[in-house]
């Protein structure tokens, strides 16, 4: 396919398939995750990319035939390879047999009366910020560094009266689109409830910090879209959203160092309440709205700094057009 | 039944094609969505693995005994997220590129390194 616009548009249709996929095999949490981010942000940041770089691929590929043949002889190790793995839904495979039958009796409420009792009927929020609350910190510190690594690549510095250029050509463009500005004025502070929901209801359904983090930053980058990025700018601080997403993961941070003063290990949050069940209620709280603000700032920062770019450009090719507008009319005079 | 196993099959299939894209495509984009296909084939493994039959997402509810393993789910929720977070870093990359070769297609970059060396 030369056209990557339809290669975006085919990838996030293929994120919103693998969504339903997930939902089929129980993984409602993950669905939930697949569908905000495959079909919704991953999708936004092709087009942005796409709108950059040009829309039409030039090259053909190089040596199809050996890369077939390579993937063809993978392909096959590989399934030669699943010929030893268990069946599909076995409830003997050794995957289930391991620390899961643990993690669900012990997330049960008044079962057993255990020291890693969490008291959280949904067990994947459980698992995500309790027994594994430390590789959960290591993720959002993972993607507070792939914010500032975009920062680093992306962000332009400007100067005021350039801003004020860009302004105006955005204001001339965001004119359009009446129905949708006013479709999406009304749906927006619907979004950012749902997202709240999500956030503090991640205990109980399928949710937490991540789904709403994308959500809310979903909400904002639809409210930039629609109505210009200094208009956006406006609303949302660029400065405060980038310490935003360092407070993030030292909320997180801070919770385990909580801990470690009142004598317990590092994100033991039984040691956050005399109660331990409570300690633990708070204790996830508190670090998935840690995770919630990281991720929603550093999805922010990235559509910002990718859609900085994207104006940029389009406002030097309009001085440029007008300049050779301008030698025509010239031209023409002449 | 050599059947039961079609699930891994699907997986090497779709893992497959991504692989495919990143070593023939010469375009930076189209190989970005070619690792995202291979990341994904690797999040249906890991979910796949994780079905129970006749079991029921692993929320706690009454009644219920018998719930599909919620670990793996926690090791591909968190790696959705941070996959995301990598592909606009490539991304950015990629628009980087663009910027001072004034081409993201492999061979044209390759051409221009070469000529300056």
């Amino acid at each position: 396919m030369k056209d990557l616009l339809a290669v975006a548009m085919l990838s996030g249709i293929y994120g919103l398939l693998s969504a339903s996929f997930f939902v089929t095999m129980d993984a409602v949490d993950v669905a939930f995750t697949e569908a905000s981010v495959g079909a919704g942000i991953s999708t936004l940041l092709m087009l942005t990319t796409i709108a950059i770089v040009g829309r039409f691929e030039r090259s053909q590929r190089h040596k199809p035939s050996l890369a077939l043949a390579v993937t063809f002889f993978t392909g096959v190790l590989l399934i030669y390879g699943t010929l030893d793995m268990p069946y599909f839904g076995s409830p003997n495979a050794p995957a289930n047999q391991h620390v899961a039958p643990q993690y669900l009796n012990d997330t049960v409420l008044g079962q057993d009366k255990s020291v890693n009792q969490v008291g959280v009927p949904n067990v994947v929020t459980a698992v995500l910020a309790s027994y594994r609350g430390f590789d959960t910190f290591g993720e959002v510190a993972v993607i507070f560094t792939a914010g500032i690594g975009v920062l680093a690549l992306l962000a332009v510095v400007r100067r005021p009266e350039e801003d004020a250029k860009i302004a105006a050509i955005n204001e001339s463009m965001h004119q359009k689109n009446l129905i949708l500005r006013i479709v999406i004025k009304v749906l927006i502070p619907f979004i950012l409830l749902f997202a709240l929901y999500v956030q503090f209801h991640g205990d109980y359904g399928p949710g937490g910090g991540f789904q709403a983090g994308v959500i809310f930053a979903a909400a904002f980058i639809l409210y930039a879209m629609l109505f210009g990025l200094s208009t956006a700018r406006r609303v949302i601080n660029q400065t405060l959203i980038q310490i935003l997403a360092a407070i993030g993961v030292l909320i997180y941070g801070s919770v385990g160092l909580v801990s470690i003063l009142n004598g317990r290990n590092f994100l033991d949050y039984n040691a956050l309440s005399s109660d331990s069940i409570a300690g633990q209620h708070l204790g996830i709280l508190v670090i998935e709205l840690g995770v919630g603000i990281t991720v929603t700032s550093v999805m922010v920062i990235i559509f910002f700094n990718f859609a900085g770019r994207l104006e940029n450009r389009e406002a030097n090719e309009s001085v440029t057009r007008n300049i050779s507008s301008d030698g025509h009319v010239t031209k023409e005079k002449l | 039944m050599i059947l039961g196993l079609y699930n891994y099959w699907v997986v090497v299939v779709l893992m497959m094609i991504g692989f495919y894209i990143v070593i023939a495509q010469g375009n930076l984009i189209k190989k970005i969505v070619g690792l995202n296909i291979f990341q994904t084939s690797v999040f249906i493994f890991y979910i796949s693995m994780a079905k129970v039959d006749d079991g029921t997402a692993p929320i706690l509810a009454d009644g219920i005994s018998l719930y599909s393993n919620p670990l793996p789910h926690v090791l591909i929720l968190t790696a959705i997220v941070v996959g995301i977070a990598t592909t606009a870093v490539g991304l950015a990359l990629a628009v980087r590129i663009k910027g001072a070769y004034g081409s993201i297609e492999e061979g044209e970059i390759q051409a221009r390194d070469n000529q300056e060396c």
